[in-house]
């Protein structure tokens, strides 16, 4: 027997340590190219000005870096600690993009990462500057591969269920890894990080620029900021487009949930909401405001496409719950006594297996075979009620995920024109709203994935395998161990980087007095450290 | 042989391989870690402990990511049942792996005596505690665990977490792994390090050393009298990779030496193991610490594969229902998935063994306190 209260406590560890993980990533992808993109000009220009703004912008990447890299490893470990039926289910094909990333992407980033921090008075610097693209190209692989594994989670390609080992087999390697939903999560979620980094660098920067202080440093590296930022911030509201309607072709119970569509309409008329409360319970707005004739075109990219509401999902759902039943119930037969009539049975619904599955936590014990046909009814309709996301929390999420992408735009583009002006320091608010709007980006980020994951829901692998029957097989006592172990933890661990970046953001760049670029770095500090002068103390003895 | 019982030995191969190179370096970085406190009795001191491996710890870290990486895509239902069963053990390696990468990054931004001595509490633990957990892994799965498997797939448990903690010869497996671990540590301080340093590194490191031949040597002899698995009969190892509807598996004292009865070659791999540990110390007393470093790797390649050919094909068995044990033949991945990844294997192991010697290279030299302690770059 599944017990409920083990799923939802996995469920919020591992949306809670997920989310925890994706505050520092964003930052990593968008500063390992915008510090490539500082050291290539001073490579090209030989000013010691950019070297600075490399290895400062570098010391504030690296405190980001250490904490992304250690809830990484929570991540990795997790499928197996927390999802045993997922991984025994998909192994086989999620695995590999796991292990690839391991081979081709954090090895690299991480061999690298090393030479990028301590290799500055040893290598050359064409040399150095490589090192620092291969951190930069390896922590955009990592991006890639994991989401070609959640590509398959959304959109479960290249695979097929085998009813001999009672799992998914891996067939095709193309598929999974040209899968349209991955090619366009990694590109909008790299965007995402490059929209992050350039918002970090530019907010730092106006805050100098506000206090007047390390002027001629500020000034650059806003520059620099606000020119990646608003090509980037563009590109991300282009592939969201993109990734809307790909929810359209492959998850329309998604799409229905992010728009709040109740009823399918006659097209081109889907009216598209602006502002709403929507009621899960009564599936009703109890306020709204919408335009009509605008999300058929928006979705679609015609007007002749029919969108479907919750309600023709649901009437839908129940015919392929009732087809699952069956071929869930020949499926377990088959795997006791390998009969090729129970094969025949499976093979004939096997298309529907998922939904069959998602009609196990209604059965009497949770076993399919003691449906009758008096119970039948009750539960084809709650399993096919199931199948909705919860459309309160995908409708919000995605709405602020993209008003915070319009109002990047803004504020990058008004930041750029000013920058290339150079009338920055004439507009203090504009400054003060970039410096303000440091974690707008890392909070989009967040509602995106609360839009793609909870919009996945109630599924782990899309229409293959529910959530509910996806987690280990615990007792209560071990997952509350485990959560409030990460609790604890992980609030040491923000309060200690939170610390962290504002002493040394404030701290702020220190100037050369002697601009010798060849000079090893352990040498020639170039950031002083206030406080630290008292070389004794380090020599005293602690025991 | 049919190519897919050959890809299930090579990935049996592959996952001995890395599960060498996460002892080998990640078990030389906890090492330093576990030994941080002792061989660096002033702030300096450990600072420079730390600058030894500090440009190496994060790309060493990744054996032990590809090792969960690899254990997931080639073996799938090994990770979904042992990461499960052996959830609070799991977690409580994942508390203290994770202090790490923040200890490094973390402990030498801030100028306070407290602050500094709660990392090095962290970098003890997080060093300490995640090399016994990995041997203690090893002597768990040689007696077997207690689990079974549902009709679809789903393992369950049958025994408590506490045994897979307080089991004496899993503990004993654990105390081999640490002393091979600060051994490897402590090579390595010799290495780079010079002075006190290296001194008191060199005495911690010679002691594991010979504790870990006396314990190797001690395992060995208990293992005689232990229960190990055996197949009724010769199983088929193109079998259908699943743990349900398996032939019959007998537990037997002492079935653990049947395969060293039937190749005695693989004899060999104890003797490789006992003679490393025994020269390494010698060398280390000698003054030979790359010589010693070597050797201390060629004793973790003793080590684990002595322990998985006795227990080939054998991955991890199952105490409470041994024919649901899990087997290289019936764990594995489809024959499809195992060969595309062995073509990523072939492509990239290579690429990264030459760019982390590179950086080993580019890094090389003694490490020198009072540059440590000028650098405010450094760890
Ligand atoms: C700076 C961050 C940021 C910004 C400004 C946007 N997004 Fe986004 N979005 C993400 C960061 C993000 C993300 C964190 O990277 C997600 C989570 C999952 C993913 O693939 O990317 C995401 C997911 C995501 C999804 C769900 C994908 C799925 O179903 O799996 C959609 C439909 C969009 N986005 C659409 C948009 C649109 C139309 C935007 C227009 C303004 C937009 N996003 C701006
Ligand atoms: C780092 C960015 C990510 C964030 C912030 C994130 C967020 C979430 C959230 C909020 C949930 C809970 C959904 C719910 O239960 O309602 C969830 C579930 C889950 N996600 Fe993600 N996710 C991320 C990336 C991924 C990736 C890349 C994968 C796979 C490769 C993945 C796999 C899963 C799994 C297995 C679950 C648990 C089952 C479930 O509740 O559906 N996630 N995630
Ligand atoms: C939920 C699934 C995820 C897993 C299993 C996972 C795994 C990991 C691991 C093991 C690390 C540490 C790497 C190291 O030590 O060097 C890490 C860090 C990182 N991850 Fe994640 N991650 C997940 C989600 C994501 C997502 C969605 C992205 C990107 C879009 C991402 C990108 C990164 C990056 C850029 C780092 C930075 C540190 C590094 O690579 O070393 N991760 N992740």
């Amino acid at each position: 027997m599944i017990n409920p209260t083990v799923v939802d406590l996995s469920r919020l560890q591992f949306a809670l340590t997920a989310l925890y993980h994706f505050l520092f990533v964003p930052l990593t992808l968008g500063m390992t190219f915008i510090l490539a993109a500082m050291e290539t000009v001073y490579v090209i220009t030989g000013k010691q000005i950019y070297k600075d703004m490399t290895q400062f912008w570098g010391k504030l990447f690296g405190i980001n870096f250490a904490i992304g890299v250690a809830t990484g490893l929570t991540m990795e470990f997790e499928f197996g600690t927390n999802w045993s039926m997922y991984s025994h289910f998909v192994g086989d094909v999620f695995g590999t993009p796991l292990a690839i990333e391991g081979l081709m992407a954090f090895f690299m980033e991480s061999t690298f990462v090393g030479l990028m921090f301590f290799g500055w008075g040893r290598l050359s610097r064409g040399a150095h500057l490589a090192v620092t693209f291969l951190v930069a190209l390896g922590s955009n692989l990592s991006a890639l591969w994991i989401l070609i594994a959640n590509g398959f989670m959304q959109d479960p390609v290249g695979a097929s269920f085998d009813p001999k080992t009672m799992r998914m087999q891996f067939r095709s390697f193309g598929a999974l890894v040209f899968s349209p939903d991955a090619q366009a999560k990694f590109v909008h979620t790299t965007l995402a990080g490059f929209v992050t980094g350039a918002m970090f660098v530019m907010g730092v920067s106006a805050y100098y620029l506000l206090r007047k202080q390390h002027r001629e440093f500020a000034a650059r590296s806003f520059r620099m900021a606000a020119l990646f930022g608003i090509i980037s911030s563009l590109a991300v509201v282009t592939l969201g487009d993109a990734l809307g309607r790909l929810d359209f072709l492959v998850q329309p119970t998604k799409l229905a949930a992010m728009e709040g569509i109740w009823h399918t309409s006659k097209p081109p008329y889907a009216p598209w909401k602006i502002f709403a409360i929507p009621d899960d319970k009564t599936q009703k707005d109890l306020f709204n405001v919408s335009i009509p004739y605008v999300l058929t075109p928006l979705v679609a990219h015609d007007f002749t496409s029919p969108i479907p509401g919750v309600d023709a999902l649901e009437h839908s759902a129940r015919a392929k719950v009732i087809k699952g039943i069956k071929a869930v119930v020949a499926l377990k037969a088959y795997g006791a006594t390998r009969n090729p009539a129970a094969l025949a049975a499976f093979r004939a619904n096997e298309s529907d297996m998922g939904y069959g599955f998602l009609a196990q936590r209604y059965a009497p014990d949770q076993d399919l075979s003691k449906i009758t046909v008096q119970n039948l009814p009750s539960i084809v309709q709650k399993a096919a009620r199931d199948t909705i996301p919860n459309v309160f929390v995908e409708f919000w999420s995605f709405r602020l995920m993209v008003l915070l992408g319009f109002v990047f735009v803004v504020v990058f583009a008004f930041c750029a024109y000013y920058s290339l002006r150079n009338e920055l320091e004439k507009h203090p608010l504009l400054l003060k709203a970039a410096a303000w709007a440091i974690p707008l980006p890392v909070l989009a980020c967040e509602f995106g994935w609360i839009t793609a994951e909870n919009g996945r829901q109630p599924w782990t692998v899309f229409g293959w395998l529910p959530t509910f029957q996806s987690a280990s097989s615990h007792d209560v006592g071990y997952m509350v161990f485990s959560l409030v172990g990460f609790a604890f933890l992980y609030s040491l661990f923000i309060a200690a980087e939170l610390y962290l970046m504002f002493k040394f953001a404030r701290l702020g760049p220190v100037q050369h007095i002697t601009p010798t670029s060849h000079a090893p770095a352990f040498v020639q500090p170039v950031f002083g450290q206030p406080g630290f002068t008292d070389k004794s103390w380090a020599n005293k003895s602690w025991q | 042989m049919e190519l897919y019982v050959a890809l299930k030995v090579t990935w049996a191969l592959l996952l001995g391989i890395l599960l060498t190179g996460i002892a080998i370096m990640v078990g030389m970085d906890m090492g330093v870690g576990t030994l941080l406190r002792f061989v660096g009795r002033s702030d300096g001191e450990r600072r420079t402990a730390l600058a030894i491996i500090g440009p190496h710890w994060d790309g060493n870290q990744v054996w032990f990511i590809l090792g969960g990486g690899t254990i997931f895509a080639a073996f799938p239902t090994l990770y979904a049942t042992s990461f499960s069963t052996f959830y609070i053990v799991m977690i409580l390696l994942l508390f203290s792996m994770i202090m790490r990468p923040v200890a490094f990054e973390y402990r030498s931004k801030v100028d306070a005596s407290r602050w500094r001595e709660a990392w090095d509490w962290a970098f003890l633990i997080s060093g300490a505690l995640p090399m016994t957990i990995y041997g203690a892994a090893f002597g768990n799965v040689l007696q077997g665990v207690g689990f079974h498997f549902g009709w679809d797939g789903q393992y369950y448990q049958n025994e408590s977490f506490i045994w897979y903690l307080a089991n004496p010869f899993a503990l004993m497996c654990g105390i081999l792994s640490l002393s091979l671990a600060i051994y490897q540590g402590g090579a390595m301080l010799m290495i780079r390090g010079e002075g006190v340093i290296a001194e008191r590194a060199r005495r911690y490191a010679i002691c594991s050393g010979a504790v870990a031949a006396i314990l190797f040597v001690a395992g060995g002899i208990w293992v005689q009298f232990i229960k190990g698995f055996m197949f009724a009969q010769p199983a088929d190892p193109g079998m259908a990779a699943t743990p349900l509807n398996g032939p019959l598996v007998l537990m037997r004292t002492g079935a653990w030496m049947n395969n060293f009865h039937i190749y005695p070659l693989l004899w060999l791999l104890p003797a490789l193991g006992l003679v490393s540990m025994i020269t390494g110390s010698l060398s280390l007393i000698a003054r030979k610490p790359i010589l010693g470093w070597w050797l201390g790797a060629t004793a973790w390649i003793g080590t684990i594969f002595t322990a998985g050919g006795a227990m080939f094909p054998f991955l991890m068995p199952s105490s409470t229902a041994p024919s649901e044990s899990l087997t290289v033949w019936n764990a594995s991945g489809s024959e499809y998935n195992l060969g595309w990844m062995l073509v990523f294997a072939v492509a990239f192991i290579p690429a990264i063994l030459s760019y982390t010697t590179w950086a080993f290279r580019v890094m090389r030299g003694k490490v020198h306190t009072e540059i440590v302690i000028a650098d405010e770059h450094s760890y």
